[in-house]
């Protein structure tokens, strides 16, 4: 019977693992180790800007432990999503901090780095060809979209990856990636169940995530044979049920039965999860359904400006009373100093200054059902945008200053109506960023939109 | 009559990529998963009302081998558009917190 064993280190690279779990995981001989490092999750800043969410530090320590094991037993080692947005900055960051550690050791190695950032002729091509779809719900598509976008990244699939093993690759360092393809590639390439291989790897793309009450971040194992798939903890302490493992296809999904990969669907409609005993879980039945079309997913991030930021709480009942009204004819009369600051250069279209009220609807917005109670004090979070951060910056000062002092009718004198936890009152945020896309493009096969490089170390 | 929360394991929202919200209602215990789901506090038409979505932008799961109830929407505002004050979409799951469940 065939079996595909595979380690999963941890949930995200950098979050870190008990180097006695991970090292049981070892002790089983997995046919290859993998972890994702990346998601959406954190936001578009990081694709953006190109730059990681986790430290080096971090980020270092569970890659020497990773490439510890691998060396030892010889086998493939792949890390997805590098960087957190898997640009290419991110996977030259990875690939840095691999031969640091290489170096470091004396491990020798072929590697892979599997890069999946765009070039904007490529994705404008595409699009007036009507290969770029959009998935729902998605923002408006152009030309200029893509444009204007700082960053845009494709989502690749297994077989990008697979290519790099077989040409190959003991270690392979991709650019974004959908977290399953990282784990699913290896079995699938062993030939065992398409089925169990892609649910196995949904299963293990979090970590411990998939546990009963998950401790900390940590390595879990997966068994992938032909028409099922077992899985288990590798800290003794922790373990995985059957409801467990079933509600790990909710986590961060939109339908917990059907999950969309670039050649198809796991479909875990049909999954029976069974107990092996009171700490591993036997999951039969899932299946993969292939479409007849490759689509590959985009992740852009687009320029929004440069903000700056200011905290402040009241106290004042007075205030609290009125407080819309307070903020918004404290907008209206600062619309007039913006126009005298700035000698009209910075028109009323140039910025915005928007205020959060924590205490009353900061965290759940126009949906807050209970925005008519208010507490005897809120927080105020200010965040001016601008095209400058320099224009960000001098906007924040003055109104700080503005509103520290904005009058209520039921004062006679100067009030000073904002507690500034901080001082200066205003930080600068740098720069902001959206998400862009949401689209699948069409390619000719699942290969053309990565470019792979090989190292010898 | 209990609340929602103290019949559930756990109900979390999370984010289900940048431009939707998911919401999970898990149970521990079989019976109590089912008599929730038959007393139909939470159904498509509830959820659209409270998250003010139409109900044609619902989708609307049981999970038996999970014992849940998961419901996905469009993100009200796109995951860190300037307007979304919740970048993970963690804590938009309250008012399901507060459903009134019959004895």
């Amino acid at each position: 019977m065939k079996e595909a064993r595979v380690l999963s280190a941890t949930g995200m690279l950098g979050s870190g693992f008990m180097e006695t779990s991970f090292e049981r995981g070892v002790s089983l001989s997995p046919h290859v180790i993998a972890c994702d490092a990346g998601s959406t999750d954190g936001g578009p800043a990081h694709l953006g800007m190109g730059q990681p969410y986790f430290s080096k530090e971090a980020t270092k320590r569970d890659l020497l432990l990773m490439m510890k094991g691998r060396d030892r037993l010889d086998i493939p080692m792949i890390v997805g999503s590098c960087g957190f947005a898997g640009g290419d900055q991110g996977v030259d960051w990875m690939r840095d901090i691999v031969l640091e550690l290489a170096r470091e050791q004396g491990f020798k190695f072929r590697l892979a780095l599997i890069r999946s950032e765009q070039t904007k002729e490529y994705l404008k091509q595409r699009y007036r060809e009507g290969r770029i779809l959009p998935l729902d719900p998605a923002p408006s598509l152009s030309e200029e979209v893509i444009d204007r976008s700082a960053h845009i990244v494709a989502v690749m699939g297994h077989e990008p990856i697979v290519a790099a093993i077989e040409g190959g690759a003991q270690i392979v360092l991709a650019g974004r990636a959908t977290d399953t393809s990282l784990f699913a590639a290896v079995p699938l390439m062993m030939g065992v169940g398409a089925g169990p291989a892609w649910h196995a790897a949904k299963t293990l793309e979090c970590g411990t995530a998939a546990t009963v009450q998950r401790k900390r971040p940590d390595s879990i194992f997966a068994w992938v044979r032909e028409d099922h798939f077992d899985v288990e903890p590798m800290d003794m302490d922790a373990r995985c049920s059957p409801q467990s493992v079933a509600s790990h296809t909710l986590y961060e999904n939109a339908d917990p039965f059907l999950i969309a990969e670039p050649d198809g669907i796991i479909d875990s409609t049909a999954s029976r999860y069974d107990a092996l005993n009171d700490r591993a879980v036997r999951v039969s039945g899932s299946r993969f359904r292939k479409n007849d079309r490759i689509t590959i997913k985009l992740e852009g991030a687009e320029l929004v400006g440069h903000q700056s930021v200011i905290f402040a709480g009241v106290r004042e009942p007075f205030i609290l009373r009125q407080l819309d009204e307070w903020l918004s004819a404290m907008q209206a009369k600062f619309a007039v100093r913006v126009q005298e600051l700035f000698n009209g250069s910075v028109g009323p279209e140039d910025y915005r200054i928007r205020v959060r009220v924590y205490g009353r609807d900061g965290v759940m917005g126009k949906l807050e059902p209970r925005v008519a109670e208010i507490g005897h004090e809120v927080g105020l979070l200010f965040t001016i945008t601008t095209a400058r951060q320099e224009t960000s910056r001098a906007i924040a000062k003055t109104f700080s200053h503005f509103a520290l002092h904005f009058p209520i009718p039921e004062w006679r004198g100067l009030i000073s109506g904002l507690a500034f936890p901080l001082t200066p009152p205003e930080l600068d945020k740098g720069p902001v960023y959206r998400f862009s896309l949401n689209h699948v493009v069409l390619p000719e096969n699942p290969f053309e939109m990565f470019r792979t490089e090989y190292l010898e170390v | 009559m209990a609340k929602l929360g103290d019949l559930a394991r756990l109900i979390r929202s999370k984010n289900a990529g940048p431009f939707q919200l998911t919401f999970d209602v898990m149970f521990d215990d079989d019976q109590v998963y089912r008599k929730v789901l038959e007393a139909k506090v939470l159904t498509k038409p509830i959820f659209a009302s409270l998250y003010q979505v139409q109900e044609k932008d619902v989708l609307f799961f049981e999970h038996d081998a999970a014992r849940a109830i998961k419901i996905t929407i469009p993100r009200p505002c796109v995951q860190c558009d300037p307007d979304d004050g919740d970048a993970y979409g963690g804590q938009q799951h309250s008012p399901l917190v507060e459903l009134e469940v019959p004895d």
